[in-house]
């Protein structure tokens, strides 16, 4: 991206300019970026490779539940798998991060402490409908019960709008609530809700967008609009990381959510972000999967390679 | 607590994923199929390697002028019987095959990549489906010839004499077969020397398929079998893809005859990226163009012709995404670049790419390890490069890409087209109106606009100028094995 | 007294121009009864050239019109021909020997033939192209352009002959030269008058008047020429070598027919066809 870190101070130093940049953006031909992604889809990870993927992936989880019928009840459940996911293998390792609603948060931490990392949905979560006070407050109240990580939604009314500023600023101002009183800040992950934007230019700008407004991660979206996560948003996601640390020096995060299910799918992902973004990439620093189900069928699978035989649900908790 | 440091991952190293080479069991030698048998040839016989190991797969037959006319003969006496049969019945013969063929695809990929080299993920994923769906698409048409727009009773043109290249064994095969045999001809089909096998297991697919002897031979041999075939005097059309310089020869050696002709020969394609295209894909593409099948292809696009304000940029893109290219192992499922089929064709590739070295061109490859044995080239981009340059001219058949800029759209029209050649283009631009006027200016036979090497039995193929006359697939492809009694409009 | 008539000089047509032939030969053309009419221009290989060189410089233009306009040129030619059928059916009737009946059925059919072929300038792209279902997210469309410069030697029918050969080559947007039929060769460049009286554009047909033998082979060979008719080829000999020139470029070549066709009869589209290429063009559909 022929950009540098001075030039985006002035992208986003007003409506106008922002605009014209984002729309300058390279665009996406969508059956490109599906063929490209099948391609890697082909992709055979068969044993040492395997298994460094299972154990990857499952470090990378954002294990998540994100229902109005949550309790504390379920989320300590919860809590407790991320801790030691497989009870039976203790070379298991565990998940990168617990995600809930802002009220459990400290729920959630009286179980793993500082050796899970909690996660709490925020900014009127899933649909970002609320004023720009009501989403600073519930930011700030997420931080407070000990929130090591927010994920926030953008304005997506604003966005598909063409108001980009506004969703520039909105981002900007939840980074500085994620500020704690001690100087660090809770890491900042934002929701860009891709199945609303539908169209891959639009996760692109997006992205772009998110990124020069201080995200730590960009993420693909809530679990609660279809598609959620789909191959072809996390590429042009991942290229985007890319492109940023080429133009500024800064690597951002990047986390789908929502739809990854199965082992298969979530080795298809690593595969895209090694071969797209790059290995620096793969680490639960960098890349996560929000999800629920997903851990299980990992570990079925990571199971299945260390004895040789195929395992069953019975065999893991489900929490 | 997740840290700001920048630790970042390890290495995602993909461990071996090779398919089964069990599934396939090649004889120690073969035959020719004639008249619905293998038999003994008069000729002597030659090896067939696999390009990756060097060893000998098999001894095959060498088909000889006397063996080459009597599977003409045999092709002429089942004409009679084929060419009659009503067009339902033939489809249906064509539908067995194609059902064959996805029966036993796994076996003829395997093979395939064996005997050609290329990686199993492009025989499996493109070349034997597109193998069955050639079949598929043009069975449906045997009994519905009078719609093609030929008139109302088009007729076979009787033995077709069909010569095949290595790049693409079995696809071509099912170019040249398909069509020839729903149009009622029967044919003579001549694999190249250095890739034979899975015809002579298409053969055996005829045999399961119950097809009517004769109306598939297949006559392995090089260049002499070859010649013998297209000059035989009862062939009545001739069916080539190849080289240019093969093809003019060809031409020259069925002057004044009655022979009709469909040659599909080389290209020098030129790949424009504008600066509004989709980059990303742009890169893809110009990777999946060239690269592809080993550059193998005739209609790859071996220039790539940029945009100066974006030059630099995608550049920069496209040399990072080729250093994830992975080299080797023909049956490794994660491979992307596989074995070039010969020594022969890898000296060719050597000594152009000396010649832009020569001329002052600046050569780059991506790191990469190449096996002991066996013919490999790594992928290969030529920066400043002139439409002066040999690499720029000649048809390296390769993966090898010289790079080329232009300013303006007309200089890139200019650029293009200035070539004997006329096979394909490519076009990337987000811009509607630019692509329309650039597909109408390019002087070539496929226009890929966002896309590039694209193939489908529906879509007719074929070249510009040197790049030779007729056009295989779809509708139109039905023209070069039909003589029309009545045009449209004639009464 | 009777007055004495004025005469023309035959010349080459060539870019919209009528030159001598550079070389300064000229060969005597006699009439049915082998009486002197007069003495063309005898077109040497410079000449051929220049042909080849005016076709090419005029193919961007032409093809690049719409098929709306190429049709109406055709037609335009159409009317200026039936304008002059009086002078036509006169010199054919002096230069063929055949009756004034027979001559206004050849300039009658000549006219008609113009029209039937200027009326599928803008269908033929609609009855040889089309879109293609691929088997993916792809829009695919395969359309007919022509081939480029197309030589053509013409047939023994001066003027018929010559229209139902020139007509579907131009029509569709290639550029033409045409060796006039060696026995009749004053028709042509009286055609060629009409060809400039009407608004086809110099250079997209040239017309050269001479020994086929002597020129046709550099025609044949022309790199820069990337068709050729031989519908008036008759010695098998030089068909043969003429295709055999033709495969230094690969030109698409018409054989020479087995003998002359009957030019009255309804053609087919297979002279349309057969100097178009089929161009398919991919784009994917994606938002």
């Amino acid at each position: 991206m022929p950009v540098s870190a001075p030039d985006l101070a002035d992208v986003t130093s007003g409506e106008a300019s922002l605009k014209r940049f984002l729309h300058g953006l390279p665009g996406v031909d969508q059956v490109g970026a599906e063929a490209r992604v099948a391609g890697l889809g082909t992709r055979s990870i068969k044993t040492t490779a395997k298994a460094y993927a299972l154990d990857l992936a499952i470090s990378m989880v954002d294990l998540t539940t994100l229902e109005g019928q949550d309790t504390p009840g379920k989320v300590k459940a919860l809590a407790s798998k991320a801790l030691r996911p497989d009870p039976a293998d203790p070379s298991c390792p565990r998940v990168a991060a617990v995600c809930v609603y802002g009220d459990l948060v400290a729920t959630a931490k009286e179980v793993v402490g500082d050796q899970v990392n909690v996660a709490a949905v925020a900014t009127a979560f899933p649909s970002g409908r609320a004023s720009l006070e009501v989403k600073l407050a519930d930011t700030r109240d997420a931080v407070a019960a000990g929130a090591d990580e927010i994920d926030m939604v953008i304005d997506r009314g604003a966005f598909l709008a063409g108001h980009y500023l506004q969703v520039h600023d909105e981002i900007v101002a939840v980074h500085e609530a994620c500020a704690r009183p001690d100087g660090s800040r809770a890491h900042l992950k934002v929701i860009l809700e891709t199945g609303e934007l539908q169209t891959l230019d639009n996760v692109r700008r997006a992205s772009w967008l998110a990124m020069m407004a201080g995200a730590d991660f960009i993420k693909t979206s809530t679990g609660k609009i279809q598609p959620a996560a789909t191959l072809p948003v996390i590429l042009v996601m991942l290229e985007a990381v890319r492109d940023f640390r080429e133009a500024t020096g800064q690597m951002i995060g990047v986390k789908p959510a929502g739809g990854i299910r199965s082992a298969k799918d979530a080795i298809k992902h690593l595969v895209v972000v090694n071969e797209v973004a790059g290995p620096d990439w793969l680490s639960p620093e960098w890349f996560r999967f929000g999800a629920s189900t997903l851990l299980n069928d990992l570990l079925m699978q990571r199971t299945k390679l260390a004895t040789g035989r195929y395992s069953g649900p019975d065999y893991f908790t489900l929490d | 607590m997740v840290s700001t440091s920048s630790t970042t991952g390890g290495a995602f190293e993909y461990a071996p994923a090779p398919e089964s080479r069990a599934i396939v069991d090649i004889k120690a030698s073969y035959g020719l199929f004639v008249d619905g048998e293998f038999v003994d040839g008069h000729g002597s016989s030659f090896k067939t390697l696999n390009p990756a190991t060097e060893e000998t797969l098999a001894e095959v037959a060498e088909a000889d002028e006397r063996d080459v006319d009597l599977a003409v003969r045999a092709a002429r006496r089942a004409f009679r019987g084929w060419s009659r049969m009503p067009g339902a019945e033939r489809a249906k013969y064509l539908y067995r095959i194609a059902r064959i063929l996805q029966e036993r695809s796994r076996e003829l990929a395997v093979l395939e990549s064996i005997d050609n080299g290329k990686p199993i993920k492009e025989s499996r994923d493109v070349d034997v489906p597109l193998v069955a769906a050639h079949f598929f698409y043009y069975a449906g048409w045997a009994d519905k010839l009078e719609y093609a727009g030929l008139g109302a009773d088009p007729r076979p043109l009787g033995v077709a004499g069909q010569v095949i290249p290595w790049n693409f064994p079995l696809l071509m095969l099912a170019w040249k077969v398909a069509p020839a045999l729903a149009c009622g001809n029967t044919v003579v089909l001549k694999p190249a020397e250095t890739t034979p096998l899975t015809a002579l297991l298409f053969a055996e697919i005829c045999q399961q398929a119950d097809l009517p002897p004769g109306v598939v031979n297949i006559v392995t041999g090089a260049g002499a079998t070859g010649q013998a075939l297209v000059t035989h005097p009862d062939v009545d059309k001739v069916a080539f893809t190849g080289s240019t310089e093969v093809g003019k020869a060809i031409a020259r050696a069925i002057a004044g005859t009655t022979k009709k002709a469909t040659l599909e020969l080389g290209g020098k394609a030129a790949n424009i990226v504008f600066e509004d295209a989709p980059l990303d894909q742009a890169v893809d593409g110009i990777v999946g163009g060239i690269f592809f099948n080993q550059g193998h292809v005739c209609c790859a696009g071996s220039r790539l012709l940029l945009q100066e304000s974006v030059a630099d940029e995608v550049l920069a893109k496209l040399k990072r995404r080729m250093s994830t290219l992975r080299v080797g192992d023909p049956l490794d499922k994660n491979t992307d670049i596989g074995a070039i089929n010969s020594a022969e064709q890898l000296g060719r590739i050597h000594e152009l790419a000396g010649a832009g070295d020569a001329e002052g061109a600046e050569r780059w490859s991506p790191r990469c390890e190449l096996p002991s044995a066996g013919y490999w080239f790594p992928p290969t981009i030529f920066t400043g490069v002139s439409q002066a340059h040999r690499i720029a001219r000649e048809e390296i058949f390769g993966p090898v890409l010289s790079v080329l800029t232009f300013r303006t759209p007309a200089e890139a029209v200019e650029k293009a087209n200035n070539t004997p050649y006329g096979l394909s283009a490519g076009v990337w631009t987000e811009k509607g109106s630019r692509i329309l006027h650039m597909a109408e200016k390019l002087r070539a036979g496929v226009v890929w606009a966002n896309t590039f090497n694209k193939f489908d039995p529906t879509s007719p193929f074929g070249g510009y100028k040197e790049s030779g006359y007729g056009r295989e697939g779809g509708r139109h492809g039905l023209a070069a094995y039909l003589k029309a009694d009545s045009d449209l409009g004639a009464k | 007294m009777t007055r004495v008539d004025v005469r023309k000089t035959y010349k080459l047509y060539i870019g919209g121009a009528f030159p001598r032939s550079e070389s300064g030969h000229t060969f005597v053309v006699d009439d049915a009864k082998g009486r002197f009419l007069a003495n063309a221009s005898k077109a040497s290989r410079k000449d051929a050239r220049d042909a080849v060189v005016a076709a090419r410089k005029a193919f961007p233009g032409w093809s690049g019109r719409t098929a709306y306009n190429r049709g109406q040129v055709v037609y335009r030619v159409a009317e200026v021909l039936e304008s002059r059928a009086d002078q036509f059916v006169a010199e054919l009737v002096r230069t063929e020997g055949i009756t004034q009946a027979k001559a206004r059925t050849y300039v009658a059919a000549a006219v008609d033939r113009l029209v039937w072929y200027a009326g599928w300038a803008d269908k033929v792209t609609q009855v040889v192209g089309g879109a293609n279902p691929v088997a993916g997210p792809y829009f695919n469309l395969t359309s007919p352009e022509p081939t480029g410069v197309v030589a053509v030697v013409a047939p023994r029918g001066p003027l018929l002959g010559l229209v139902s050969v020139l007509a579907p080559i131009v029509v569709t947007g290639n550029t033409a030269v045409v060796l006039a039929s060696q026995t009749h060769p004053l028709t042509a460049i009286t055609l060629a008058e009409v060809l400039d009286a009407s608004d086809v554009p110099g250079g997209v047909v040239n017309i050269l008047t001479g020994v086929a033998a002597d020129v046709a082979p550099w025609l044949a060979s022309h790199m820069d020429v990337n068709g050729i008719d031989l519908a008036g080829v008759d010695d098998p000999e030089l068909a043969t070598a003429l295709e055999v020139a033709a495969a230094d470029n690969l030109k698409r070549v018409r054989r020479a027919p087995a003998a002359e066709p009957d030019w009255l009869a309804t053609p087919g589209i297979d002279r349309l066809t057969e100097f178009l290429e089929l161009k398919t063009v991919w784009h994917p559909m994606g938002i």
